[in-house]
């Protein structure tokens, strides 16, 4: 990747986000988001690039849209904070799970790793 | 992306996926953490690229924004749909030491790591190890097994690498797909396992 030329781009996206550098809530690199399908109109550059990659009835994880869209995962994280807050962006309805990795997770995981291999 | 290939097909996951799970796969400089990835993948391994001052610095300061000529840190992670509701992400973490302050993002909410190691080099495995303990972070050694690599037997690896009792350990041919599924397998079982005696 060009360094000048990325170091721009994530320029532009702290400008774009009014300076905020944090995202307003906890996102992580397997969070999966889903399009919410309302208007595009309004958004900066790198938001309608977000919203335009994302999908009513997919998900994407935010390690993803920032593979695919070229963009470093902090920022991805913060406009897509910013994404679900304007109503653009939802994360599926389900048990995301929490910071503690629970059992019935990783007997899921495992069988389903089990299933593969068979 | 900036590869030669051009961008990578978007593979889109099904409605029915709601829930993800996140593995690192973790080793030393050159172990074949991106071979691992690459063979058990269901997509095209993909590339995300960090500002590294950034990455180690929170994002909390505008004052610290990429300078002209600023190293990234790129990450490479694979896909794994394991039921119509449930997706793994399995991340290679950097093998260079400089960035690991990036690791501690990765790791966050990770179920545990796969180590990779080369008996050739086993004492850079040390602070890899020692990485994953730190953080309370459960792992299984699983040797690459390189052509012309020397065997040893698996109680001198686990005394060089001062391994507990209870991490698992096996070899893998990191560029065979049924090799990397089996070391997973065998880690999250030893994941399983802890969570059953220690939930
Ligand atoms: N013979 C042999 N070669 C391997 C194996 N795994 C990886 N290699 C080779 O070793 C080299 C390094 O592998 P990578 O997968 O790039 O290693 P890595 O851990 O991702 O390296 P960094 O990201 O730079 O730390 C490549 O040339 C691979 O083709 C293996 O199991 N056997
Ligand atoms: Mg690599």
């Amino acid at each position: 990747m060009n360094g000048r030329r990325h170091g721009q781009e994530l320029v532009r996206v702290y400008v774009r986000t009014g300076g905020r550098v944090r995202p307003s809530r906890e996102l992580g690199l397997v969070t999966l988001v889903i399009a919410a399908n309302a208007p595009l109109q309004g958004l900066d550059v790198e938001a309608r690039r977000i919203a335009g990659l994302c999908r009513s009835q997919r998900s994407l994880s935010i390690g993803e849209i920032a593979a695919h869209l070229n963009l470093p995962p902090s920022a991805v994280k913060i406009l897509v904070s910013a994404l679900i807050d304007s109503g653009h962006l939802t994360v599926p309805p389900a048990p995301q799970q929490g910071d503690a990795p629970d059992i019935d997770l990783v007997r899921e995981v495992l069988n389903g790793l089990r299933a593969l291999r068979a | 992306m900036s590869n030669d290939s051009g961008p990578a097909q978007i593979s889109y996951l099904p409605p029915t996926v709601n829930r993800s799970a996140k593995i690192l796969i973790a080793g030393h400089f050159g172990v074949g953490k991106t071979t691992l990835v690459g063979s058990i993948s269901e997509i095209e391994p993909l590339r995300t690229e960090e500002p590294i001052t950034q990455a180690s610095t929170a994002v909390d300061d505008l004052t610290q924004l990429p300078q002209k000529d600023e190293t990234t840190v790129a990450l490479d992670f694979g896909r794994l749909t394991l039921n119509e509701r449930l997706v793994l992400y399995l991340f290679g973490t950097p093998g260079q030491r400089r960035f690991w302050p990036l690791w501690d993002d990765l790791a966050h909410g990770a179920l545990g790591a796969l180590v990779l190691v080369d008996t050739r080099r086993l004492d850079e495995s040390d602070a890899v190890l020692a990485f994953m303990e730190e953080r309370d972070l459960p792992y299984a050694v699983a040797v690459n097994e390189f052509t012309g690599a020397r065997r040893f037997p698996a109680h001198e690896i686990r005394q060089a690498l001062d391994l507990a009792p209870h991490t698992p350990l096996l070899l893998c041919d990191a560029r065979a797909r049924d090799a990397c599924l089996d070391a997973l397998i065998t880690l999250v079982h030893y994941l399983a396992h802890r969570l059953e005696i220690r939930p």
